[in-house]
């Protein structure tokens, strides 16, 4: 990879600004870019793609680094996100490392076959653009997209930065080709995609010693012989779902190893949770996403305020690190989840995914629910003091409830 | 140049004996004269189907070569991308075979067949034609002629079957041709030379179903020769989608000869047979007009 860095300045020890390494490149970069940025440092080999607002920044990053010789990859223009998803799976069956992106109704309409690609145990990685979804129409942050997809056995991280995202679309390659499971890199539209911050592009050299090339064992290969797909008894289908489970089981371990190796070659890590100021919190909110940037600022000021709330960040959902999140909230009284995205009849799907997994805790926290900057809408800091401070006051219920 | 009238089948033990098609069955012969030509250096890509029946169950399979069983609309999409990843790991010269039926090509499919065609992708398609959806049940399809009985048009099927190979001659692809099991010889010619070449090789093969169209489990054979002799199913190639050679066609055998043949035409009244028979007559007009457009080459214009 050569870079253009003449027109950049390293600077380090600014609290603001992430931390750089020799070799490593600081660049302003929007989320999506820093994505195209990572996908290219992981080396995948075929990329099959389908454009759509807000992930077609990756598409068209991707294409401009291959056009420049800095990106050596086919890059598949497909017919639609369905095709793509088809090609990325018989690619990476057929023994390559493969990375795509998409948003939104392009995720949908990969449905069928992110649950062919899980079981097929295709080790892809999906950078996926938080986006509202029709009807009707619009182009709005909202994680309802990839969280719909839950079931599909795709690991999920969701992540608040683009530094975040590069980092992760690398550590998610790590992961998933080592329980053979796909991995979805998840942003929200516009206030990850598309806005810019400085990020530190890791060097070639040291990427490739933190992910080894891929060749997987089993593979589409007449030399070997081995075949994918056919019928099978329900016997066999019964292990094959255990065994994906089992793999997924395994996902929260190797993602923390995943992160603490990055940490010890790249000097940044995340961890599949994160505790911000959780120490003797009355409150804790829970969120994932863009809003967990929003609501530093607001712990902070509730902090400063005198009231004692914390907050835990939740990267890694599927698998939802159950007994993680449970030592990371033992001995709060309440917990309050704050999200962008409604799945009507249930709530927040994070908030329902947390209750079912605090069932049988022994002084499990109460929860509430709230439903804020769904389609899209802002939501500062100073809302999420309200609702903290509304949380803590009130008895909780059992629905999510919404909030503007 | 290989003599068409003059070929020599040359069988490689790809297909087993034992498989699980019905006895009879057309697609089976078929499957024979496909994978035995195409030979061991070959991925499959089966989508649902009698193919994929036929292929087996794991941990069997009837075919000596790794098989992919896809989703129904995904095959074209699904040899793409195992084709460019053979290619990035220097093994392009591995065949992609695509065997899938008319639901999957015609219908469904057809999306990502076009998409993979519009690209030029790197493989040989052979769509196995039995004119409905026969392994569940015999529906309709896009492929089932004007009139046949199906268990979803039970009273006859109003509209055309669609025209594929047109279809994909207008994407200009290398190499489009039509074959039947009745002429094994020309079926495994055509796969031969599309397995030598490079780009998008479409085929589409006409496999009677004999208990979707109502026929003799020995009649499978006599039934594809009778489509092709009485103009029903005539037997071409066209190549960059303008280079039309017809190899077997209307003989001046009237259709009823091949309708009466089947159960899904038994319903027909004379007015309808006559239809038909004015539909043959008009269609292989216009095919041979095809073979006798000439058009010089631009200077300008570069073919693939």
């Amino acid at each position: 990879m050569s870079m253009d860095t003449s027109n950049i300045t390293v600077t380090s020890g600014q609290s603001c600004m992430p931390p750089v390494q020799e070799g490593d490149t600081r660049m302003l970069l929007t989320g999506n870019h820093a994505v195209a940025y990572g996908a290219m440092l992981a080396r995948p080999q075929v990329v099959p793609i389908y454009p759509i607002t807000p992930q077609t920044p990756i598409a068209e990053k991707i294409s401009d680094l291959q056009l420049s010789g800095e990106f050596d990859v086919d890059l598949m223009t497909a017919e639609s996100e369905h095709s793509a998803m088809c090609a990325c799976v018989t690619a990476s069956l057929t023994g390559v490392r493969v990375f795509t992106a998409t948003a939104s109704q392009g995720l949908l309409l990969m449905h069928e076959m992110l649950h062919y690609a899980a079981g097929a145990r295709a080790p892809i990685v999906m950078a996926e653009v938080n986006r509202t979804l029709g009807s009707p129409w619009g182009f709005w942050p909202d994680q309802s997209d990839s969280l719909s997809q839950r079931d599909t056995s795709w690991i999920q991280y969701y992540c608040e930065s683009g530094q975040e995202s590069l980092d992760t679309v690398i550590q998610a390659f790590k992961v998933a080709e080592q329980v053979n499971l796909p991995a979805m890199v998840v942003h929200e539209a516009f206030y990850i995609s598309h806005a810019l911050e400085p990020v530190v592009v890791p060097s070639q050299e040291r990427v490739d010693r933190y992910l080894p090339p891929f060749n997987p064992e089993h593979r589409l290969d007449p030399l070997i012989n081995e075949s994918w797909g056919a019928v099978v008894n329900q016997d066999m289908y019964y292990r094959h779902r255990k065994e994906l489970t089992e793999s997924m089981a395994l996902v929260a371990e190797r993602s923390i190893q995943a992160d603490a190796e990055y940490q010890e070659l790249f000097g940044r890590s995340y961890g599949i949770i994160e505790r911000y100021r959780m120490d003797d919190a009355d409150l804790a909110i829970v969120g994932f996403g863009a809003m967990c940037g929003t609501s530093r600022v607001a712990v902070d000021a509730l902090r400063a305020a005198g009231l004692q709330v914390g907050l835990l960040k939740i990267k890694l959902f599927n698998p939802f690190p159950t007994e993680h999140v449970r030592a990371a909230i033992a001995g709060i009284p309440k917990l309050m989840v704050i999200e962008r995205n409604v799945s009507p009849g249930i709530g927040g799907v994070l908030a329902q995914t947390l209750k079912a997994n605090l069932y049988g805790m022994k002084d499990a926290p109460t929860v509430h629910s709230y439903l804020a900057g769904v389609g899209g809408l802002n939501v500062p800091s100073r809302l999420i003091e309200e609702l903290a401070k509304k949380a803590m006051a009130d008895e909780p219920v059992a629905e999510s409830l919404w909030q503007r | 140049m290989i003599d068409q009238l003059k070929y020599e089948i040359e069988e490689k033990p790809v297909f087993c004996s034992g498989h699980n098609a019905c006895p009879g069955c057309g697609e089976a012969l078929a499957i024979r004269y496909i994978l035995n030509t195409m030979g061991s250096n070959t991925i499959a890509v089966i989508p649902p189907s009698c193919i994929a029946i036929i292929s087996g169950h794991q941990p069997y399979s009837s075919m000596r070569i790794p098989t992919y069983q896809t989703t129904l609309e995904a095959s074209a999409a699904s040899a793409t991308g195992m084709k460019r990843s053979l290619i990035r790991q220097g093994r392009g010269d591995v065949n992609i075979l695509v065997i899938a039926g008319d639901g999957g090509t015609y219908d469904i499919g057809i999306q990502s067949l076009s998409g993979a065609a519009e690209r030029n992708e790197d493989m040989v398609y052979v769509c196995l034609d039995n004119e409905g959806y026969m392994n569940t049940g015999s529906q309709k399809s896009g492929s089932t002629p004007y009139l046949a009985s199906t268990s979803s048009t039970p009273g006859g099927k109003p509209t055309e079957k669609k025209d594929i190979a047109e279809i994909m001659a207008a994407h200009r692809v290398p190499y489009v041709a039509t074959a039947t099991i009745g002429y094994p010889d020309d079926l495994a010619r055509k796969v031969a030379k599309a397995r030598d070449m490079k780009g998008m090789r479409f085929i589409v093969c006409l496999t009677p179903c004999l208990a979707g169209w109502g026929i003799p489990d020995d009649a499978a054979v006599r039934v594809s020769r009778l489509a092709v002799e009485t103009g029903f199913f005539p037997l071409y190639e066209v190549e960059d989608g303008e280079h039309y050679t017809i190899n077997r066609g209307h003989t001046g055998l009237p259709v009823e000869r091949y309708l009466e043949t089947q159960r899904r035409f038994k319903h027909l009244d004379p007015d309808q047979i006559a239809t038909l028979q004015g539909q043959v007559e008009h269609k292989w007009a216009l095919l041979q007009a095809r073979t006798k457009l000439e058009c010089e080459p631009h200077p300008e214009y570069l073919t693939r």
